[in-house]
């Protein structure tokens, strides 16, 4: 069963309304920087600097960070061949930050983006956006901006892609 | 591909090229952590690597130590002069003395050829070779591809020259095996005291016994150093004249490529295989071999260290 939680239209409605929300936030957007969280969060990231670059007329920096390094099963787990390198290209001090991330669950990959973030630098705030809330917290995460806030049964898997077609779909493994 | 294939790092010859390009990729990701303001990340917290070193060494104790310091593993240092060796403890003794401690991963040094492998049959954690007699130096090797990849851009075909005593010199042998696994042209030289008859057919270089034609247009120039504590005056008469035949001055290096790096393990002995010219000039990566040296052990400690009975848990949104 394959459920669409957001279509190509409302991810960009979702979008434009999370980049209005930022700017206002951060009071204008002066000293803001978006960080996306590799790999859900990396398109998410250039989406948004577009829709603030649109509706601001200015471009604000961005960055990356990989998480592998800061997973809190980081010394049991495999190593993942994938870890990649984080790219933080500004000074975080005095900056307002915002994360950002595809999907938010647990909220164990933000407390490490969080951590990574840190250790580039101290930003004046961080704030974290994410296109899908799926609930499910197993750490007191929250997000300050986000696409769709919904309930999603543990197991279910939820895709979001920024193709041709953007979307984000729920997909539920029937039960025998 | 998931994790490493072996528990241990014991020598280049047990490492596909897969194997290799994980590690020169994964201290890709490492180098960047060194660079950051907070040059530490938790990765290994809770893991116990023990430094057990049987040979003086002082540089790569320092690499590995700092390198699992940075990951925020403890780092033990066991050095010979004041262990229980000196008392007279085997080195099987030693193990079963390290594994009741519980080490993750232990660091061996070896004056013995194979040491680390005996070692590594006995304990139960992994072991990684930090230089063993006159057999290896499997992270030597391994920061060299990472400085020459850096520095070239591939390690494909390139042309290398590795100058001096061949044949005590266990960074010569790792590197001679990695650099053929990837196709490079690698041409040995060195007095035919210290160039041993079958090193060429057996590593399947090249050798010389006259830097000319070793370093004809060569795209790295590898300087090995002249290790006295191992050369006895019939295989090396006079440093003097060893440095006049083999020494890389500006003129010597020359002959290579105009754009061919000059790499040497360290420590150097200015002025007999590398002038002082030479080791500060432009061409030198001398000390990005050193910054190197942290970021591919803290490669091969991440890799080796992690736990293969417990699967990652899946990043999340594609849970």
């Amino acid at each position: 069963m394959s459920e669409v939680l957001l279509d190509a239209e409302a991810v960009s409605r979702a979008i434009r309304r999370m980049a209005s929300e930022i700017v206002e936030a951060t009071k204008g957007g002066a000293a803001l920087a978006l960080v996306g969280v590799r790999r859900g969060g990396v398109e998410l990231t250039e989406k948004l600097r577009e829709a603030i670059a649109a509706q601001e007329g200015r471009v604000v920096p961005t960055g990356l960070v990989d998480i592998a390094l800061y997973r809190d099963d980081a010394a049991t787990a495999l190593p993942d061949p994938k870890i990649g390198p984080s790219v933080v290209p500004f000074h975080p001090e005095g900056m307002d930050v915002v994360l950002v991330d595809d999907v938010l669950q647990t909220g164990r990959t933000v407390r490490a983006a969080i951590d990574c973030l840190l250790d580039h630098g101290r930003p004046r705030r961080v704030w974290l956006a994410v296109l899908l809330d799926r609930g499910g917290r197993e750490l007191p995460v929250a997000a300050d901006f986000v696409g769709r806030r919904v309930e999603v049964p543990e197991g279910a898997r939820v895709h979001v892609s920024f193709g041709e077609d953007p979307k984000a779909t729920l997909e539920i493994a029937r039960s025998v | 591909m998931r994790g490493f294939r072996s528990p241990h790092l014991l020598d280049i010859a047990s490492l596909g090229r897969q194997d290799i390009l994980q590690v020169l990729d994964a201290a890709e990701v490492f180098f960047e952590v060194s660079r950051r303001p907070v040059r530490k990340v938790p990765t290994l917290r809770g893991k116990t690597v023990i430094n057990l070193f049987y040979e003086a060494s002082t540089r790569t104790r320092t690499s590995f130590e700092i390198a699992a310091k940075r990951l925020s593993a403890d780092a033990v240092n066991m050095s010979v002069s004041t262990s229980s060796v000196s008392k007279g403890e085997s080195l099987y003794d030693t193990c079963k003395t390290l594994e009741a401690m519980h080490p993750d991963l232990v660091i061996i040094r070896h004056q013995a050829s194979g040491a680390p492998h005996y070692v590594a049959s006995k304990l139960r954690c992994g072991v990684v070779n930090a230089g063993d007699g006159m057999h290896a130096h499997p992270t030597q090797a391994l920061l060299d591809a990472f400085t020459i990849r850096r520095a070239k851009g591939t390690l494909e075909g390139l042309s290398i020259a590795i100058v001096g005593d061949i044949a005590h010199s266990r960074v010569a042998r790792s590197n001679a095996v990695l650099l053929r696994s990837f196709g490079c042209d690698v041409r040995v030289v060195g007095p035919r005291t210290l160039v041993p008859p079958r090193f060429a057919e057996a590593f399947d270089v090249r050798a010389f016994d006259r830097l000319e034609p070793a370093l004809e247009g060569a795209d790295v120039v590898m300087c090995l150093r002249i290790q006295r504590e191992r050369l006895s005056a019939a295989l090396l008469p006079s440093l003097r004249e060893y440095s006049r035949t083999f020494g890389i001055g500006a003129a010597q290096l020359a002959l290579a490529k105009p754009d061919a790096i000059v790499m040497h393990p360290g420590p150097m002995n200015r002025g007999v295989e590398i002038s002082a010219e030479v080791a500060d000039g432009p061409r030198s990566v001398v000390l990005d071999q050193v910054e190197a040296g942290v970021a591919v052990r803290m490669a091969v400690l991440y890799l080796l260290a992690g736990e293969a009975e417990r699967p990652g848990v899946e990043a999340e949104g594609a849970a």
